[in-house]
């Protein structure tokens, strides 16, 4: 049986794939280009038994997200960038307390107060910290209305799985846009979560939900034992779409929005005899480093489709440890490289290997 | 026949806090009213960063440790995912009146139903004793070594007065704990702030004027007398706002 389809922007599609997936605590601010999701939630919440709350700053929002999540409740915020920078804080701090949580970030050019048009350069930000501390959030990026809402749920799952904080890396255009989406009924997972602050009922010792430690040794010990987690998130999560790559010299390695364009730009390319094909990272943290390690095996060049001054291309070339050229293809402060940018950059990338 | 025993909502973990310090007693009295209420299993408490920032340690009921002047919004976190749950924080005037000054008016102002325990001793005692949002004209501190000059750096902020202007505040109290009579008046003030919070009248502030004799370096004794000649007629005590009070007079 066919999943109704219904017309959605991308924004709208994550907020109600979130309550779907059992979240019923908002937090946010309002910033452009993600507003829709606060909307979305401050209409459907209240109907639902939800919460929606507009927090004074995006600093109070992320730690209301943190009350709700030591409370052992699945609960989200939403940003764009300038309001990433001030959750950062609360990221680490959930992170150092092992709380899970969703936050969506629809990029926007910057840096400092930057546009409010697309952008994707938020993504060393994303994927090697922003706080402070050593920690990793699991970085889903969308490239349709569709991912918009299936990875908002696999979100929430992970963070949940691996008590660590998943974040959704969109972009204005994701946010944006609107496109057929089907929102299956979802069976949230239900997990068991023993160290929440509900209140003891008298029935066990108290629970506290922490990042400080100040003997030494302890915190180490903490920082080893999340690492491990982390690294079953590695073996376990890692996400990518492979894009006729069976036979391909050149790999296009793009996500979201520049993912869409390359499609584009790679079919026109293969009308012209040019064998090459595309990785589409779906997870950014963990990146899909043997994906890219295997292609190095037939592709001599690669090329990283940024909307950024070249932050992924750093990972694409530590994946396949420097084996093969990596070309840059970017537009920055809100503009998105055009289909023929992108073939222009594939024509160059198949000469220089035929030299 | 037992005549004093440790509040149950205490752990036995000993305090770390210096000869003197107040810090002591406030625990006890929070303590104290959790007991008497019969609300230790369904209370949770959030502690601040500052000296408090291992009350996580001291108070038996379920806790969280939030980032410096996050309180707030962390209980109101908590409050929300669990409102029949008794949510408190428990903060410095460096967490609460400084960097969280937001937080605090925020979750005032929308009457979120908590109970905000408020130490003013008007000093960051944690890192070593500088200079307070609360920090009298003239204190010297590490970091007003010639004396708060108020043109320089501006004036102590009156919380209570502050927050009683706030449509949404519920309750708002100044009490002391230098001398006995003192210390019961905190105690009623302090169960009267959770009281409501079971009541859900909404959001309830005890500041408690307190002493720290290791960093205004006093003996515990002549910090308290300083307390009382100086922080007391700065910080009037009593009752700042009661809007169930008021309600019932009208």
């Amino acid at each position: 049986m066919m999943t109704e389809k219904v017309l959605m922007k991308g924004n709208e599609a994550i907020a109600e794939a979130a309550i779907l997936a059992g979240c019923r605590f908002y937090f946010g601010y309002p910033i452009t280009p993600q507003t829709e999701v606060a909307a979305y939630m401050a209409k459907r919440m209240p109907k639902i038994g939800g919460t929606f709350l507009q927090a004074e700053s995006e600093v109070a929002a992320i730690n209301m997200v943190y009350g709700v999540s030591a409370a052992g409740k699945r609960v989200m915020t939403s940003s764009s960038s300038p309001g990433i920078s001030l959750k950062s804080e609360g990221l680490s701090y959930l992170a150092g307390a092992d709380l899970p949580a969703l936050v969506v970030n629809v990029q926007r050019g910057g840096p400092g107060l930057g546009g409010i048009q697309p952008s994707q350069s938020d993504y060393f930000q994303a994927t090697k910290g922003g706080g402070h501390g050593d920690y990793r959030m699991i970085v889903l990026a969308p490239a349709s209305v569709q991912e918009m809402a299936s990875l908002t749920v696999k979100g929430f799952d992970l963070a949940d799985k691996y008590r660590m904080t998943s974040m959704i890396l969109a972009d204005g255009t994701m946010g944006q846009m609107m496109e057929p989406v089907s929102l299956e009924k979802v069976e949230a997972t239900v997990y068991d979560k023993p160290w929440a602050v509900n209140g003891t009922k008298g029935e066990r010792p108290h629970n506290i939900a922490n990042s400080l430690s100040l003997v030494p040794e302890e915190l180490e010990r903490l920082n080893f034992e999340r690492y491990e987690r982390y690294k079953k998130v590695e073996e376990n999560e890692s996400m990518f779409e492979s894009f006729m790559m069976d036979d391909a010299e050149i790999c296009v390695v793009a996500f979201g929005i520049a993912a869409r364009v390359s499609k584009n730009a790679i079919v026109e390319a293969r009308k012209k005899g040019i064998k090459v094909g595309m990785i589409r990272p779906i997870t950014l943290w963990p990146f899909p480093k043997k994906a890219l390690l295997d292609a190095a095996e037939k592709a001599h060049t690669f090329i990283s489709v940024e909307l950024s001054m070249g932050q992924m291309i750093e990972d694409v070339e530590l994946a396949i440890k420097c084996k093969r050229p990596v070309m840059l293809c970017n537009r920055v402060g809100g503009m998105i490289p055009s289909p023929n940018m992108v073939l222009e950059a594939i024509e160059k990338a198949d000469k220089g290997g035929r030299e | 026949m037992v005549v004093f025993e440790k509040p149950k909502s205490l752990t036995d973990v000993p305090f770390h806090y210096c000869p003197g310090c107040t810090h002591g007693i406030i625990h006890r009295l929070v303590a104290e009213a959790i007991d008497e209420l019969g609300i230790e299993g369904k209370t949770v408490g959030i502690a601040p960063v500052g000296c408090a920032v291992l009350a996580y340690n001291y108070f038996a009921c379920d806790m969280v440790e939030a980032a410096h002047g996050r309180a707030p919004a962390v209980a109101t976190g908590v409050k929300r995912a669990d409102p029949d749950n008794i949510v408190f924080t428990y903060q410095g005037d460096g967490d609460l009146a400084s960097i969280g000054m937001a937080e605090t008016v925020h979750a005032a102002t929308r009457n979120e139903n908590i109970t905000v325990i408020f130490v003013n001793n008007a000093i960051y005692g944690m890192t070593g004793g500088q200079m307070a949002p609360t920090s009298l004209p003239g204190q010297v501190t590490q970091t007003s070594p010639y004396g708060r000059d108020v043109n320089l750096c501006g004036y102590p902020v009156k919380v209570c007065e502050m927050l009683s202007q706030l449509d949404g505040a519920e309750y708002i109290e100044r009490v002391a704990v230098n001398n006995v009579k003192n210390v019961r008046n905190a105690k009623k003030a302090i169960k009267k702030a959770f009281q409501n919070q079971i009541d859900k009248k909404g959001f309830s502030l005890i500041e408690v004027v307190s002493s720290c004799p290791t960093n205004w370096g006093m003996t515990p004794q002549n910090a308290l007398k300083w307390l009382e000649e100086n922080m007391i007629p700065y910080y009037p005590l009593g009752v700042y706002k009661d809007r169930s009070a008021q309600k019932e007079e009208k």
